[in-house]
């Protein structure tokens, strides 16, 4: 493996909460090289898809600090004129959601055809031509008529094979996918990810894949990274962190995913919430409070990353000695209880 | 075991409308004959892609949809006839996919729960009030969510709000559609335990419908799937995943992502192999019309509409 | 309301006998549904009656009246849009800047300013004390129509009263642009535009102007025949001879023939406006198309 096509370094992204920043992604550190897909998992409030829309520099009002790498310029530092041109260009994006994510007024082509002008010198001919080829290779069926349409006419599955159309309009270098399947059937799913799989390789493009759901990261990534409130608590080689998952946060979420074994039992299921932004506590193991039955002398001051293994990386020091409680979920008198102590630390 | 629902051969057409003078040009057959069987205390999977016809079969069982042919009879006695919708039961109950949505945000916890108990019956304010916070005790919701609003609670919170609304009048029947498709793996776990609790406890019987065939697999004892109005395969949970029969269930079966790190290559093959049986071979499991073809006996629980042989 | 066409007409010393023979060849004496069969059937057959006070065709009485509403009424509107859209986009792209503040503080003034008395304080200052505009009337005394003074004329005395009209009217414009805006930048496809490279400039003008404009569009349609409508106070305030104020008119001497037919034009109008607004909308909104 060659240079890196992107490298994030110390990334934090914070946003303003009754006058006051809040970090939302903290201190995040990432690299993704040609070719390689990296998953980035972890539930909403993570912090996730705040750190894509951080790399694209799409925040309107958050204050962002740290370096983003892209083929070695720090994309901070960059002029928003210059990143525009990078923006949809090298580095293109497709969002998660397909039902909102088209302008509604304006036909499906000349969406395509918007990006093609500003990051190509073509004519309007050979970009309109250029679009309607795009469209037929996300496989869309007549992709003259479909260039024609406005959105509303067409399904979200085809409407999404759109959105991918625009990202890779410009053969980019790196791919941000936001959660790009959720919104669609499992059938189409399967076409959507074999349709990024393919343009993958095509391009040579480094992807980095941001979702909610294993199975996907499991058939798509090469490298995981895992966050959870904010910062990555374990990054690690796929095959690595299904067989071999350290962090507590990992374990739970793999455990509690429904499988064959556990068919009519119970799932496993995460004490607590997510601690909103503002109520954090940010200098011990952001994980601790939902892991009560482990004991305090555990967890590590100001936890780091820690390479425990090569490409595998642990935060914190509560993963030695961690095991899951075999009997949470059932009782939902200690759930209620722990949901009114939530509360309490909210109000 | 007896049958608490029976659904026979039931159809919802939407007219569609045209013209100048508004006339009834076609039909859209969005459920096309289904029949289905619900054993009490059990809980049935109701599968299918967006468009398929599984939202409209749960909302005909519920009165929310005019029915026009076919036959829905609940312990024993037939709720509805040939085009007519479903009156309103307390003993059928609905919990929805969005639980925001699906909640009133100007009302208060105590408010969207007892709404349903004062609909039905009389009851004095205190009473109401030890109800519902029975209610909420039963969901895992603290005693201090009664007077609080939707948008105080997480997304998992508020299902359990839906559920409590759904079970406040101790329906037999609960028709859950997409209850976990909007929520965090996490809190679907929750959700869905929960759930298995409250159907136990109450000896609820469940029409689940889901697109995710992993937590159908979870939760259901059986399991249809359909495609375009019609049903294309019913079976036990181990029937379906097992030993599928239809093109269309293998296929959807096949792209469930897996996340068995070991099995991604055989699986991608798989599902490669699938999805070329399904373009060559399709169109033999449909009718003239690009419909399902009748179901046919495999075993006494399995049924799939196959071609005929030869 | 008491009275009829005779009372706010006739010579009180006009003997009764004269007054009841007069009633009963005017048909006043018939049940009001003959009243109403007479009236349908002489409408239908393009009758609008005589104006009682002005024994002169009703059509010919509103005809010249319509024509400075119209001119007021498309002036006005020109002017609303001309000012309330920059005001909105202004205030909508950089809101809760000191701009959008000023912008909106004036949005609130004008919905709480009714429209009589900000006419008044206009007529007070620009007519009356700066001597900038005329004070009444639709056209100076003595000018030949179709003369280049003639149009001058017309001109400066529409201004006061559209420009009373327009700087009240055009908040809501203003409002429901800058509420659109707001909206429409937090929209997913608006992100996504950013992450294709558009350029800040361009987001707005190709995605965010046209998405928020749109009900305004739909509105068009009724504020351009309100409009039309005439206004009445403006138009009484400025003694500019215009429908609305023909209307009070009519009503105060029981010109009924007069007002009946104003009443149906004010009908037609909002009956059209309504049409309008749906043609407009189905012309820049392609989800809504008139098959």
């Amino acid at each position: 493996m060659g240079e890196n096509l992107l490298s994030v370094k110390n990334l934090t992204t914070s946003f303003k909460i009754d006058g006051e920043y809040y970090p939302a992604v903290d201190d995040v550190s990432l690299d993704i090289k040609p070719n390689e897909v990296v998953a980035l998992v972890g539930e909403s409030g993570s912090g996730k898809s705040a750190t894509a829309f951080s790399l694209m520099k799409l925040h309107r009002a958050a204050r962002i600090e740290g370096e983003v790498l892209f083929e070695g310029k720090d994309l901070m530092k960059v002029k928003e004129t210059k990143m525009n041109r990078i923006r949809g260009g090298e580095l293109a994006m497709i969002f998660q959601d397909p039902m909102t994510a088209l302008n509604p007024l304006m036909k499906i082509k000349h969406q395509i055809m918007e990006t093609l002008k500003i990051h190509k010198t073509k004519d309007r001919d050979e970009r309109e031509a250029y679009a309607i080829d795009l469209l037929g290779r996300v496989g869309i069926p007549r992709p003259e008529r479909v260039g024609n349409a406005f959105p509303h006419e067409l399904s979200g599955g085809m409407r999404q094979r759109v959105v991918i159309a625009i990202a890779i309009a410009n053969r980019p270098k790196l791919l941000i996918a936001d959660e790009p399947t959720t919104a669609l059937d499992v059938t189409i799913q399967a076409q959507i990810l074999d349709l990024i799989r393919e343009l993958q390789d095509d391009l040579n493009s480094g992807v980095l894949l941001i979702t909610h759901d294993l199975g996907v990261v499991a058939e798509m990534a090469d490298r995981v990274a895992v966050m959870y409130a904010g910062q990555i608590v374990e990054i690690a080689p796929v095959k690595e962190l299904f067989k071999d998952p350290k962090h507590p946060y990992t374990c739970s979420l793999l455990n509690s995913l429904p499988n064959e074994e556990l068919q009519g039992s119970k799932l496993h299921v995460i004490e607590g919430v997510v601690p909103p932004l503002n109520k954090m506590e940010r200098d011990s193991c952001r994980f601790a409070p939902r892991i009560p039955w482990i004991d305090e002398s555990e967890h590590e001051h100001n936890p780091e990353l820690r390479e425990i293994s090569p490409g595998h990386f642990v935060r914190c020091t509560c993963y030695k000695n961690f095991y899951l409680k075999s009997d949470t979920g059932s009782n939902i008198a200690v759930e209620a209880q722990q949901m009114a102590e939530a509360d309490e630390v909210t109000e | 075991m007896s049958n608490l629902l029976e659904i026979k051969d039931l159809k919802v057409h939407y007219p569609i409308r045209g013209g100048f003078f508004n006339t009834v040009k076609d039909h859209v057959k969005a459920v096309d004959g289904v029949s289905l069987n619900i054993p009490e205390g059990t809980t049935y999977g109701l599968v299918g892609e967006s468009g398929s016809g599984k939202t409209t079969t749960g909302k005909a069982v519920i009165g929310l949809n005019h029915i026009t042919e076919g036959e829905i009879l609940f312990n024993g006695k037939t709720i509805s006839g040939n085009g007519k919708s479903v009156k309103n039961s307390k003993e059928i109950q609905m919990i929805f996919q969005d639980p925001y949505s699906s909640l009133n945000v100007r009302k208060r916890v105590f408010d969207i729960v007892a709404e349903p108990i004062k609909n039905y019956h009389k009851r004095t304010k205190d009473e109401l009030i030890a109800e519902v916070l029975g209610l909420l005790q039963k969901v895992g919701l603290p005693p201090g969510s009664l007077y609080k609003y939707p948008h105080e609670f997480s997304g998992g919170q508020r299902q359990r709000i839906g559920v409590a609304r759904a079970i406040a009048l101790n329906p037999k029947l609960i028709i859950a559609d997409e209850p976990v498709s909007a929520l965090d793996v996490s809190v679907q776990a929750q959700v869905l335990n929960f759930m298995q609790d409250i159907q136990e406890e109450m000896n609820l019987t469940m029409l689940f419908i889901a697109h995710d065939l992993g937590v159908v697999r979870h939760m259901c004892q059986h399991i249809g799937i359909m495609y375009q109005g019609r049903l294309v395969e019913e079976g036990t949970a181990e029937e379906i995943f097992n030993n599928p029969q239809h093109l269309y269930t293998k296929r959807l079966i096949a792209a469930i992502p897996d996340t068995d790190v070991d099995k991604i290559d055989e699986n991608l093959n798989i599902r490669q192999s699938v999805k070329e049986q399904y373009n060559e071979h399709f169109h033999e499991y449909l009718d003239e019309d690009g419909r399902a073809l009748p179901l046919v006996d495999i075993t006494s629980t399995h049924k799939a509409a196959l071609p005929a042989k030869g | 309301m008491p009275g009829d066409a005779l009372s706010g007409l006739i010579d009180p010393t006009v003997p009764i006998e004269q007054i009841e023979r007069l009633r009963e060849q005017m048909g006043l004496n018939n049940p009001w549904y003959i009243q109403y069969r007479d009236w349908v059937l002489a409408m239908l057959q393009g009758d609008f009656g005589q104006s009682f006070f002005k024994q002169q065709p009703v059509l010919d009485v509103i005809g010249d009246r319509m024509m400075n509403t119209i001119w007021l009424g498309l002036f006005s509107s020109v002017l609303i849009y001309l000012i309330g859209i920059p005001l909105g986009l202004v205030s909508g792209r950089w809101n809760d800047s000191l701009l959008d503040s000023a912008i909106t503080g004036y949005t609130y003034l004008g919905f709480a300013t009714p429209t009589f008395i900000f006419g008044l304080v206009m007529l007070l200052v620009f007519g009356y004390t700066l001597g900038w505009f005329p004070t009444g009337g639709s056209v100076g005394v003595g000018v030949t129509p179709g003369t280049l003074e003639y149009v001058i004329s017309k001109f400066q005395h529409l201004v006061l009263p559209s420009f009373s009209i327009a700087l009240i009217g055009l908040v809501g414009t203003v409002q429901y642009l800058r509420s659109g805006i707001i909206e429409t930048k937090q929209k997913d496809f608006v992100t996504l535009a950013r992450a294709k490279g558009v350029s800040e400039g361009k987001v707005y003008t190709k995605h965010i102007f046209r998405n928020s404009i749109l009900p305004i569009a739909a509105f068009f349609g009724y504020e351009i025949t309100s409009l039309l409508g005439g206004s009445l106070f403006i138009e009484t305030i400025y003694g500019y001879p215009g429908m609305g104020r023909l209307f009070l008119e009519s009503i105060s001497i029981r010109d009924f023939s007069v007002a009946n037919v104003l009443i149906l034009v004010f009908g037609m109008l909002s009956i059209l406006g309504a049409l309008l607004s749906d043609i407009i909308l189905s012309i820049v909104d392609p989800r809504i198309r008139i098959k």
